[in-house]
């Protein structure tokens, strides 16, 4: 036992495994600088590495939790869960997909919809969840993504979206496909009656849902690193045969290309937020 | 004519192709072969209605790809009249993987918009084999645009493989531009009406896909993702084609069945490339039909019926 070892509590010390093992639910290390980080200290800070500013990804509920203000709130469409209309089948059966996503995650689906409050600022509220099924977009999010949108009209209040999502999902096949459209129509609406859509799209932004929804915000942010884009660079790869640029379809990439408004750090969300729907909404300022 | 056969088409092929040793015995000699071409045609005939009949969704796939498929400029050689393409974004460049334009049918204005695929080898490589780029779908929707302003119904033909997956069209916002499409057609104040002639191929169909009423040819497809793209997905090869094409339900038949689409357009015995002028009459009787209808609705209920139309699109329980 080395002198470090020693010097731990024993609880966090790890037994005989290799020295790159963090033990199991105390601590994270960072992706992105390699830090081994309390995890206490880690969600406090929403996830993102106090040493690097590393945005990880976080859960579509948790970025509500730290988003919103804790009163009040009102979760909208919740009792929505999916069916498996086709009986679609691969390695796997949707059903079962379904049923371990829905134990892992403790979501019905990949998307979570509130009515809550930014700063005393009333908005309705989306974030994908991603460990669902690669936060993929059928019907249920497509559905519940309109009732958010039908909220948003029917209260007069904006609406805000974080997407983080690899797409339609295949295993609602063309159904999948018309979540795009659907959700573009309320959008559409929503914006005929002029309330403002502010789309976030986070790591990772792909395929339908950003051909849909997240690139049709009145304001388009993007967090830090986050990987937005239509195909994927595998695709890409493949396609053109050559190595793809780095940082190529990065959210700085994407600012650069004129795709989006601005990045912003995580921490800073609800301050932005809630300062450019005060304006867009033509209230008065807050501070 | 070289009727090109595919794979499944072989016994068919082989018939014909007795027909035409016959046929070229039969000029120089007396022997009377005519009663035996006549048998081997009509048996020509009946196996193809044998082989048809049950088409797989694969097998669709093919015929939706087939390399004599009509294309959207076909179409509009034989449907619309007056015809002017109309060229570019007015932005960055003209996409010639989508073709658009004004012009008549059956006398009364339209606006025509429509992926296009190239026949030879230089034109497939100039129309990008009908994968549009951001511009491409910029310009279709600026002649929606304009189409509204000058109250032309919108007739769009979809016929592509998907938008494309390039680093160019990354950086022009290929997501953003499809996207723009949806919504704005989502609203667009004149009938629109889409119809699938071959490859339906995702979210770049979509983008001209969605109107008033959604027709597919009975051997064209349309899906979220390539058979191939899904099955070197889930089933980690792209051998398993066959299975993802039957489990994705991309067929005429099986669309409709669940609702995804109006209506299906009957081809000629052995698919749309065997009877370009049949298969144009028959698209072109289906979009006068609908047109005579959707023109009878106030603005309004158009405008409304095509919102609720894309908010019955979906399952699930509650």
């Amino acid at each position: 036992m080395s002198w470090l070892q020693k010097f731990l509590p024993s609880q966090i010390r790890t037994e005989g495994g290799s020295k790159k093992n963090v033990p199991e639910g105390l601590w994270a290390k960072c992706q992105g600088c390699g830090s081994v980080l309390y995890k206490a200290e880690l969600e406090r800070n929403q996830d993102v590495c106090p040493k690097c500013s590393h945005h990880m990804r976080i859960g579509g509920r948790k970025r509500l939790e730290h988003f919103l203000d804790p009163e009040p709130r009102v979760e909208i469409g919740e009792s929505l869960s999916p069916v498996d209309r086709l009986k679609f089948k691969d390695s796997k059966r949707y059903k079962d997909r379904i049923v371990q996503s829905q134990k892992n995650t403790g979501e019905k689906d990949a998307l979570i919809a509130m009515m809550g409050q930014v700063k005393g600022l009333p908005l309705v509220a989306c974030a994908f969840e991603f460990r669902f099924m690669g936060g993929s977009m059928g019907s249920v999010v497509g559905e519940k993504f309109v009732r958010a949108v039908d909220y948003a009209i029917e209260h007069e209040l904006p609406l805000i979206c974080f997407s983080a999502s690899g797409g339609a999902r295949m295993q609602e096949a063309l159904f999948s496909l018309m979540q795009m459209s659907k959700t573009s129509a309320a959008l559409a609406r929503m914006s005929e009656k002029g309330l403002p859509f502010i789309s976030v799209l986070t790591d990772p932004t792909m395929g339908g849902v950003s051909a849909s929804l997240a690139m049709l915000g009145d304001i388009n942010i993007g967090e830090p690193n986050a990987l937005i884009g239509f195909a994927g660079p595998r695709v890409i790869e493949q396609t053109v045969r050559e190595t793809l640029p780095e940082g190529f379809q990065r959210s700085e990439f994407l600012l650069e290309k004129g795709a989006i408004d601005m990045i912003v750090d995580r921490r800073e969300m609800r301050n932005k937020v809630a300062s450019v729907l005060g304006i867009l909404m033509g209230r008065a300022s807050i501070d | 004519m070289d009727l090109n056969f595919l794979d499944f088409e072989q016994p068919i092929a082989e018939l014909e192709a007795k027909i035409e040793e016959l046929r070229y015995v039969g000029n120089d000699s007396d022997v009377n072969i005519g009663e035996e071409i006549t048998r081997l045609k009509s048996k020509s005939q009946s196996l193809t209605e044998s082989i048809f009949s049950k088409l797989d969704s694969w097998q669709t796939a093919q015929l939706a790809r087939h390399p004599q498929r009509p294309y959207t400029l076909d179409y509009i050689e034989r449907i619309v009249t007056d015809f002017e393409e109309l060229h570019g974004d007015r932005a960055y460049a003209d996409d010639a993987a989508i073709v658009g334009g004004v012009g008549r049918i059956d006398g009364r204005p339209v606006m025509v918009i429509g992926q296009q695929k190239g026949r030879d080898t230089k034109e497939k490589v100039e129309r990008n084999f009908g994968m549009p780029r951001p511009e491409g779908y910029r310009k279709a929707l600026r002649l929606m645009e304009m189409a509204e302003r000058f109250k032309l119904p919108v007739i769009t033909f979809i016929d592509t493989p998907g938008a494309y997956p390039g680093v160019g069209a990354e950086e022009r916002g290929q997501s953003e531009a499809i996207a723009r499409n949806l919504f704005v057609l989502s609203k667009l104040k004149t009938p629109v009406i889409c119809t699938v002639i071959g490859e339906g191929g995702s979210g770049g169909a979509l983008a001209i896909g969605v109107g008033d009423r959604v027709m597919m040819l009975q051997y064209s497809t349309y899906s979220v993702i390539s058979p191939e793209g899904c099955a070197s997905i889930l089933w980690k090869s792209a051998e398993r084609a066959a299975d993802a094409a039957e489990a994705l339900g991309i067929t005429s038949g099986r669309l409709k069945e669940l609702g995804l689409i109006d209506r299906i357009i009957p081809e000629p015995l052995g698919g749309a490339h065997r009877d370009l002028d049949e298969i144009a009459r028959n698209v072109k009787g289906a979009i006068i039909e609908n047109l005579n209808h959707l023109d009878t609705l106030p603005l309004d209920q158009l405008l409304e019926e095509r919102y609720q139309r894309l908010m019955s699109f979906g399952n699930f329980e509650e």
